[in-house]
């Protein structure tokens, strides 16, 4: 290393590292006015302008019951899409690469074409399917609400998942299931012993992706929902921009960010210790 | 491409696979291609009279060519927007995820999850909360005001009567924010697989560090930026909440429009039409933009 390179060398590292931090402050910029307008004590119904701190909001963070309501119905919705997502996903990753079949490569097309589509037209397409029984194409009668609303879920969340498992097991040698047979394993044994603790990884990823992906839709819901209904949390938030952006949203959504973190955290750690102590 | 080939030691399916398939597949069947399906045939309906809200196919291909007479402004300002939202997440992503991938030492995962961790709040949560930061007494225009740089930002179109809510400039800024992870993650991805003894290597043929960049690890981190594009673009382009929240009504992308004509209007064949001729263009858009930089990363 030649003694001229490096000062420039360091000043651009100097550059890069600033830069950075600067990116990640403007990703976190909403997340510290969330926080802060927690304590916001605001002048009218809408806290969106800084008047005063208070602890007020914290007192009772669970106040507001139509929008925890509308948390617990997400919440529902998504622990529901996510688990049928992850099976019926899940059975297309593992058929893809386990079998080598006629018409593999044509699922893989299908799989991606959801992708790639916009959310609002996956939203208008469902709409009009659900609308179209009105004009007798449908032989079954399709109401608005909670069940379109799992259904376009489970829907969008499918394509993630098959992928997400996907590319969990890719380049897994399936050949150990035979030599586990050869060992005298049963069938069921093989799946549990094997199988599953090598794709679980993926599995719960993809579950994972899917519960967020679904908690947190508005563009599809929104045009699946039944309009008097009851309303999803992103649908709730959306209607109190009308009407009244309490502080209770900051609270709640502080709450759930500080649960979140705190897990992921957890998670990151013991996979730290685990891997410490396998190596020991 | 088939994920075949890449797995190794692969049954030969009889019955089994499509077995495992038939779930999904019939999911995807009855909620994804009937309801394109059924959104084609009203793209080319007529309704029926002005209050039954029913529907006939007429076969009209005019309401294709009307709705983009109409609203061809709305589809390009949605593809310029989001155009200038993925490139800015180009220009914002790779050097945060260049950064973390050879700078982060053992705080790289640290680090990515600083990159998710805004993503635990709710979409709309966030978007408000971008409501009050552009907002007229909020912090960056408070900050450009003690720089007194209004004049200076309202010349070169960044605000607008001094003003950022409304106009397209928060527009663009909540889309890059919302959609910078989704830049970020492949690029960290594609920059990791890279043996980074190619820098030295490069240098030891007497290439400067600049010029070693540019011809080694750019070419090789390509497919994440592509993977990242598609991840970013497409998203943008049909998304109207950013227009909804941060916009005016000099804003509107193509999503606030079918959003308008399905519970405004109740104009059902526009919104199909224009819906298709989106639905389109992105298709038609992505194709070209594979063949041009293609990698195999779509069928990951």
């Amino acid at each position: 290393m030649t003694t001229t390179a490096r000062p420039r060398r360091r000043l651009g590292d100097l550059v890069l590292a600033g830069f950075s931090i600067l990116v990640l402050f403007y990703l976190f910029m909403p997340i510290i006015t969330i926080v802060a307008f927690s304590f916001n004590d605001p002048a009218g119904k809408f806290n969106l302008t800084w008047s005063g701190f208070t602890l007020a909001n914290w007192s009772d963070p669970f106040a507001g019951g139509d929008l925890l309501d509308a948390m617990v119905y997400s919440i529902k919705i998504a622990v529901m899409a996510s688990l049928v997502a992850t099976v019926i996903g899940g059975l297309v990753a593992l058929a893809l690469s386990r079998y080598r079949f006629r018409g593999g490569a044509l699922i893989n097309l299908f799989l991606v074409l959801p992708l790639t589509t916009p959310e609002v037209v996956l939203g208008a397409s469902l709409l009009n399917f659900f609308v179209a029984q009105d004009e007798r194409i449908l032989f079954f009668d399709v109401s608005r609400g909670f069940r379109t609303i799992l259904v376009s879920h489970i829907l969008f969340c499918v394509s993630f998942v098959a992928m997400t498992v996907k590319a969990r097991v890719r380049g897994f040698d399936w050949s150990l299931e035979d030599a586990a047979m050869d060992l005298g394993a049963p069938p069921l044994r093989v799946f549990a012993k094997v199988t599953f603790p090598l794709i679980v990884p993926g599995i719960l990823a993809a579950a994972l992706l899917s519960f967020a992906l679904s908690i947190d839709d508005y563009i599809i819901t929104t045009m699946v929902r039944d309009v008097g209904g009851e309303p999803t949390f992103p649908l709730y938030i959306a209607g109190a921009f009308q009407r009244e952006v309490s502080p209770q949203i900051n609270v709640l959504s502080t709450l759930i960010l500080i649960i979140s973190v705190s897990l992921m955290a957890s998670g990151s750690i013991l996979g730290a210790l685990r891997q410490r102590r396998s190596m020991a | 491409m088939a994920g075949g080939g890449e797995e190794r030691n692969q049954r030969r399916g009889t019955w089994q696979p499509y077995a495992m398939l038939s779930p999904g597949m019939l999911w995807m069947a009855l909620f994804f291609f009937a309801p394109m399906v059924i959104l084609a045939r009203y793209a080319l309906s007529e309704p029926r009279d002005r209050f039954s809200g029913k529907y006939d196919l007429t076969w009209r291909f005019e309401n294709f060519t009307e709705v983009f007479d109409r609203y061809g402004e709305q589809f390009l300002r949605s593809f310029r927007y989001s155009g200038i939202a993925t490139l800015l997440c180009i220009a914002l992503g790779y050097p945060l995820a260049y950064w973390i991938a050879t700078r982060g030492g053992r705080y790289r995962n640290l680090l990515l999850g600083l990159v998710v961790v805004p993503f635990f709040t709710s979409y709309l949560v966030r978007t408000i909360a971008w409501t009050t930061l552009v907002g007229d007494e909020g912090p960056i225009l408070g900050i450009a005001g003690a720089l007194s740089l209004e004049g200076a930002l309202d010349s070169i179109g960044i605000t607008t009567n001094g003003g950022l809510l409304q106009t397209q400039t928060a527009v663009i800024l909540g889309l890059t924010y919302n959609f910078l992870p989704f830049m970020v993650l492949p690029i960290y991805v594609s920059l990791e697989k890279i043996d980074f003894r190619l820098l030295d290597a490069a240098k030891d043929l007497y290439s400067s560090s600049r010029r070693a960049f540019w011809k080694v690890i750019f070419p090789l981190s390509l497919p994440g930026v592509f993977a990242g594009t598609l991840l970013t673009f497409i998203p943008a382009s049909g998304d109207f909440v950013n227009a909804e929240f941060l916009g005016g009504p000099n804003n509107q992308m193509i999503g606030n429009v079918i959003q308008n004509e399905f519970f405004v209007q109740f104009d059902f064949a526009s919104a199909a039409a224009i819906s298709f001729i989106l639905m389109f263009i992105i298709t038609v858009g992505v194709l070209v933009y594979a063949r041009i930089f293609g990698t195999d990363e779509l069928s990951v």
